[in-house]
């Protein structure tokens, strides 16, 4: 890494920040009562290799020019990142309790605008990895190193402009962009693959240009080596990891739970939710 | 269609407005935009593979290290745009006008408009300028793009408002959609005491029968009719409106509120909301009620064929406006 991290709290190991990550997501979540915590819990161990090994940055200045840029381009996985801004030290940590309320800076879905972090808005699913595109272009042109992460879902691999992104990042041959594909299968009206099938998603990514690699994305060991490897990875091309998830990972009545894009929680499963995620891991 | 001329065929798709003998200046765009990127080292250019049928070719030409072809993928450009403007760069952006206002909306309102960011995206081809067909055919561009908030709308008249708009849109910080009007580029304005002004309506003639109010190249036309009304002793003023969002409204208001004239409102696009509706609300809004009338493309696919012969046939050439001012009064 060209420059270490500073985080707050570095005695912490990565399990550890997962597991904080979660818990501020639940702690969200139960105050608006709602929330995409099916895939905030899925995606916190990409998190939190991402913002505890992987990126660059500084909590107290989010608009270094030197930083690693985390493009969201899921604006319904907001309630996630906010819970990884809180525990960078980026978002003060009693910010939570404003998450989706009137004049919050922490809206439902994400947007650049509102939230210290948030490089871009999503939402309007399939045009991260474009935005991505053109910032590693421009980052080129001023001879910078930093890292373009862009974190989206499967589902928006069903958007064409995904591939037009694809196509042209493999074109300019875009090596400091790394794309991190959250498979969880799991789509709005039901199974991903049930919408509109996108296997096999290594072969169509290594047909693109791109370096690939499919891993547990709930492994932390194994995302902290393919952070290692995109990062290493000596080709001019850019990077995918594909990882594979689990929905409402780490709280077990919830992972047990009908699988929907939008899970239903009732007013006192919170706490219980909350006791189910266990003690912070040792 | 008259019998009496030979029928004319559909010319090349980027055809040149210009009239025969008309004074013309090549690749306006281009070359204001490769002049303007020698003292503004921040600006690139993009493109979807239109670059030479969007004069663009030129500024690639000046400064290739700053030219992005990103292939024929319009939400790709407008997103990869949005993301260059993020990182400090002010790009323009171009290509044809319908694949900006149809197929990449989203990209412009969101990954641009929505973030306020710096990016210019100039389209060839506006209103009726091509006899391709609806597939060509940018006929409701301005309606598409005056919904969406933060959005500059210019649409000028000739070749020099095209290299004065150059500069002025690069200086306003902010997205802006300017229609393009592209290779041979009919020269009429220097003819005038005009200068390009961002959000500025200019009268350009005066007269005490008509006003027009004008964009794009039904100024042009304007011009013209009113120099053949002057025979007849009918005085045509000429409102040029470039910029459409937002509207100039205090000269409107202005002129508009002098009696005695009929008003209308002439622009190469759909009666539909552009600049005819803009301009009836506005009157409206001030409680002013001058004999109105529209002159625009109808509510309707227009079909494929030659440009004079669609002009005529639609209503915006100059005989076709010439005609109707003189029904009107």
């Amino acid at each position: 890494m060209a420059e270490a991290v500073a985080p707050v709290r570095p005695n912490v190991s990565l399990a550890q920040r997962a597991w904080r990550i979660r818990h501020n997501a639940l702690r969200m979540a139960a105050v608006q009562g709602q929330g995409y915590i099916a895939q905030a819990l899925g995606i916190a161990d990409v998190l939190a290799v991402a913002y505890f090994h992987a990126l660059r940055y500084r909590a107290d200045d989010p608009h270094w020019e030197g930083r690693d840029r985390f493009l969201l381009s899921t604006g319904h996985y907001a309630i996630a990142l906010y819970a990884a801004l809180i525990e960078a030290g980026i978002i003060p940590e009693q910010e939570l309790e404003t998450y989706g309320s009137d004049a919050s800076r922490l809206p439902m879905s994400g947007m650049a605008s509102y939230t210290p972090g948030m490089e871009i808005s999503g939402g309007s699913l399939g045009q991260g990895l474009t935005i991505a595109v053109g910032m590693a272009l421009g980052l080129r042109r001023k001879n910078s190193d930093a890292l373009i992460v862009n974190l989206l879902s499967d589902g928006e691999l069903n958007e064409g402009a995904t591939w037009e992104a694809a196509m042209s990042a493999a074109h300019w041959r875009l090596d400091r962009l790394i794309a991190l594909v959250d498979v969880n299968s799991q789509q709005a009206d039901g199974p991903s693959q049930q919408m509109l099938g996108f296997e096999p998603l290594a072969a169509k990514w290594q047909a693109f240009g791109w370096h690939v690699q499919r891993i547990d994305g709930n492994d932390i060991a194994a995302l902290v080596a393919a952070f290692d490897a995109a990062r290493s990875h000596a080709q001019p091309s850019p990077r995918v990891i594909l990882c594979d998830t689990r929905m409402a990972r780490g709280v077990g009545f919830l992972e047990q739970r009908e699988k929907a894009h939008f899970i239903r929680v009732a007013a006192d499963e919170w706490q219980s939710a909350l006791g189910a995620l266990g003690e912070m891991p040792a | 269609m008259s019998t009496d001329r030979p029928r004319l065929t559909t010319s090349a798709m980027i055809a040149s407005l210009a009239a025969e003998g008309q004074r013309i200046r090549a690749a306006p765009f281009g070359h204001a935009l490769a002049a303007l990127a020698a003292r503004r080292p921040e600006i690139v250019g993009m493109t979807a593979d239109l670059g030479k049928y969007t004069d663009l070719h030129v500024f690639a030409a000046a400064y290739p290290d700053r030219f992005y072809q990103m292939g024929m993928a319009e939400q790709l450009l407008m997103g990869a745009a949005a993301g260059m403007a993020r990182e400090g760069f002010v790009p323009f952006a171009t290509t044809y006008a319908v694949f900006a206002s149809r197929r990449a909306y989203d990209f412009i309102c969101l990954a641009i408009a929505e973030e306020n960011l710096d990016v210019k995206v100039c389209c060839a081809l506006p209103g009726l300028t091509s006899g391709y067909g609806p597939s060509h055919q940018a006929t409701e561009d301005l309606a598409i793009f005056r919904g969406m908030p933060n959005l500059v709308i210019v649409d000028p008249c000739d070749a020099l408002d095209v290299e004065q708009a150059v500069p002025a849109i690069a200086a306003h910080r902010g997205p802006v959609y300017m229609r393009l009007l592209r290779g041979q580029v009919p020269l009429v304005l220097d003819e005038y005491d005009y200068s390009f002004e961002l959000g500025r309506a200019k009268l350009l003639r005066d007269g005490n029968e008509v006003l027009v109010i004008s964009s794009g190249i039904m100024t042009m036309r304007a011009l013209e009719v009113a120099e053949q009304l002057r025979a007849d002793r009918i005085g045509v003023a000429v409102l040029h409106t470039p910029t459409i969002k937002p509207l100039d409204e205090a000269a409107i208001l202005e002129q508009a509120a002098k009696p005695g004239r009929i008003v209308v409102v002439a622009e190469n696009h759909t009666v539909n909301g552009g600049l005819g509706e803009a301009v009836a609300a506005l009157l409206l809004r001030h409680r002013l009620a001058p004999p109105f009338h529209q002159v625009g493309l109808p509510d309707a696919f227009l079909a494929a064929g030659a440009l004079p012969t669609l002009h005529d046939r639609y209503g915006i050439s100059t005989a076709a406006l010439a005609t109707r001012i003189r029904n009107w009064l």
